[in-house]
């Protein structure tokens, strides 16, 4: 499947990312890292860290809704995987960020600013082994999973 | 105010993943595909967000604290471990199959798209699985040995 080339709405949209990573660490000092903000609204230390976390999220659920108010349309979401490869990439994703303390935003965005090593060696080894599973996906399997 | 603050932070998040493509799985899958159909889009994602939160970062942690929370929560660990590299490498193997990662996923659950609804459960059930084995392994080794 092809896709549009977008570089100015994918920059635009990485710049809104970057901004709400650094507001993040300015009024709470938190990292803006995905996973670390759902696991600790899955199992809260307290009510109080539960209640930021509960605050962000629907902020986060809401971008879709104010995406459709500016662009008159929800942003575009194409799968081109079957559901069970959804169901399993869900979980492997749910082993591996767990284990990895961190995802594309943790460590790929929040992370490589501070210039964290772990984060950076993190963010490395995630983007080889996407690459590597794509490529094993698409051109050895012929894209069946 | 704080609260207030939190959910706009979070909502600028969501529109800059809603806008970015990050939440499009047929984009992030073909980020990688560069043997196939490259779209090259990501990396204006990933470099417009790491340039804004390392330039923002310089100045606000140079104040002695957050706005609303006594100290910063940075995590300290510099030591480079095989669950870091190997939880990574798992992670992207997901990544790879499903098309969406935690952060793309979560704000893209507002267009209530069966797909991503989906794969956010999956992810619940893996952080949930990774979770209890973290806790046994935790548990075992902290047992005395016993011969």
């Amino acid at each position: 499947m092809v896709t549009e080339f977008t570089p100015i709405a994918s920059l635009i949209g990485g710049l809104l990312i970057g901004a709400a990573s650094v507001l993040l660490m300015a009024i709470r000092g938190r990292i803006f890292g995905a996973t670390g903000i759902l696991a600790g609204f899955l199992h809260p230390a307290d009510r109080s860290d539960w209640t930021w976390r509960a605050l962000l999220l629907a902020g986060m659920v809401t971008g879709p809704l104010v995406h459709a108010l500016l662009f008159g349309q929800m942003p575009e979401i194409q799968v081109p995987v079957s559901t069970a490869a959804l169901i399993i990439g869900g979980i492997i994703v749910g082993i591996g960020v767990t284990y990895g303390a961190g995802c594309t935003s943790g460590h790929g965005v929040c992370g490589m600013a501070r210039l964290s090593k772990r984060s950076i060696i993190a963010t490395l080894t995630f983007m080889v082994t996407t690459g590597l599973t794509v490529f094993a996906v698409r051109h050895l399997l012929a894209g069946g999973i | 105010m704080r609260h207030l603050l939190t959910y706009l932070i979070g909502l600028i998040f969501g529109l800059g993943i809603s806008m970015s493509g990050m939440a499009n799985p047929a984009k992030v899958i073909n980020f990688f595909d560069v043997a196939g159909t490259w779209d090259p889009s990501l990396a204006f994602v990933m470099g417009g967000a790491v340039i804004v939160a390392f330039i923002g970062y310089r100045f606000v942690l140079r104040r002695e604290r957050p706005v609303y929370e006594p100290a910063f929560d940075i995590p300290m660990r510099r030591d480079i471990d095989a669950r870091l590299i190997g939880g990574s490498a798992i992670f992207g193997v997901g990544w790879g199959i499903a098309g969406f990662c935690p952060g793309g996923a979560l704000p893209a659950v507002g267009t209530l798209d069966p797909n991503v609804l989906i794969f956010t459960l999956a992810l619940i059930a893996g952080i949930f699985a990774a979770r209890s084995v973290m806790r046994l392994t935790a548990q075992r080794q902290a047992k005395p040995k016993t011969t």
